[in-house]
């Protein structure tokens, strides 16, 4: 029990950036307010959780414009996808062993 | 409102991944209604196009002969009359779905519902780019049982961004409209069962599946 408690990533602490990563994990690429809209998130809150994700290199920015609005697009990379998928499966360990 | 806190169950979290999954990635918010609305569209479609067909027929019995204007006429009324059933269904749906997606406090245009729209309309616009060169080249016998296969086509086509359901209704018209094929006399029929009845149909099973419960 222990050995997995410890295999959860301590940067998946944070419901948010779960929340990010989760949609990020099935779709090739979204924009800000697309992430802003499906998790419910302040501006401001979802930016700092983006950076934290970005900074360990989970996810990767892309600055576009459409027209000449800026248009910011996250994607994971493959090192976000594999932490990801660890994380869950730390996560489904310790579920069945409390069943 | 997603609350940020270290306390979280293990199976609250992974319940909540799944439920932003599918979110992310499917528009799930088709209303019931939009299904019945767009099934009593046709049908209403299907009775106006029967009236002028039978009116034709009338004229042309009077006559006794065959006149070309009359017959254009026709055709013209029928094709604007297709139009306008196919926008003002369509509008209705749209109008239904957003009602829900109000309700339901969500944004109607997120990436999983252009993908759904997107997936829908390509099969439906390649095929309603068919039956116009049918038309042109007067080929009428193809027009029914293609509108119904191409629509099937885009159900199938969209409901891997929607409700599974939908995946049933898009088989089910395919066939109709393979059914069709061979019926060139009764496509008003087929028209009317597959764009009519069957929209009636699946809208009210929806409808209780899904829309019954939730509060208004």
């Amino acid at each position: 029990m222990r050995k997995e408690i410890e295999q959860l990533n301590k940067i998946f602490d944070s419901r948010l950036r779960i929340g990010i990563m989760s949609a990020l994990v099935v779709n090739e690429s979204m924009n800000f307010n697309e992430l802003k809209a499906l998790i419910d998130a302040t501006d401001g809150n979802l930016a700092t959780h983006l950076k934290t994700l970005e900074d360990n290199g989970f996810i990767k920015v892309q600055k576009g414009f459409i027209g000449r609005k800026t248009n910011t697009l996250y994607a994971i990379t493959k090192a976000g996808e594999k932490a990801f998928r660890s994380h869950l499966d730390a996560l489904e360990k310790i579920i069945k062993n409390l069943g | 409102m997603i609350i940020d806190t270290n306390e979280n169950k293990p199976q609250d979290t992974l319940k909540d991944i799944r439920n932003i999954m599918e979110r992310s990635t499917r528009f799930l918010s088709l209303s019931g209604w939009s299904g019945i609305w767009a099934g009593l569209v046709a049908l209403g479609g299907c009775i106006i196009s029967f009236a002028l067909l039978q009116n034709y027929y009338q004229r042309y019995d009077l006559r006794g002969t065959f006149n070309t204007d009359d017959y254009l006429n026709l055709r013209n009324n029928l094709f604007y009359l297709g139009i306008s059933v196919f926008v003002i269904a369509l509008a209705g749906a749209y109008l239904f779905t957003l009602r829900k997606v109000k309700k339901q406090g969500l944004n109607v245009w997120n990436t999983a519902s252009k993908r759904f729209l997107a997936n829908l309309l390509i099969p439906i616009f390649a095929g309603g780019w068919m039956i116009i060169s049918f038309l042109y080249f007067g080929d009428w016998q193809y027009v029914a049982p293609s509108c119904l296969v191409f629509y099937g086509l885009g159900l199938i086509n969209a409901s891997k961004f929607t409700l599974d359901d939908i995946r049933y209704l898009g088989f089910i018209e395919v066939a109709l409209g393979g059914i069709c094929l061979f019926f060139p006399a009764l496509g008003l029929y087929f028209w009317s069962l597959g764009f009519g009845i069957l929209h009636i149909i699946y809208g009210i099973v929806m409808w209780r599946k899904y829309d019954k419960n939730e509060k208004n």
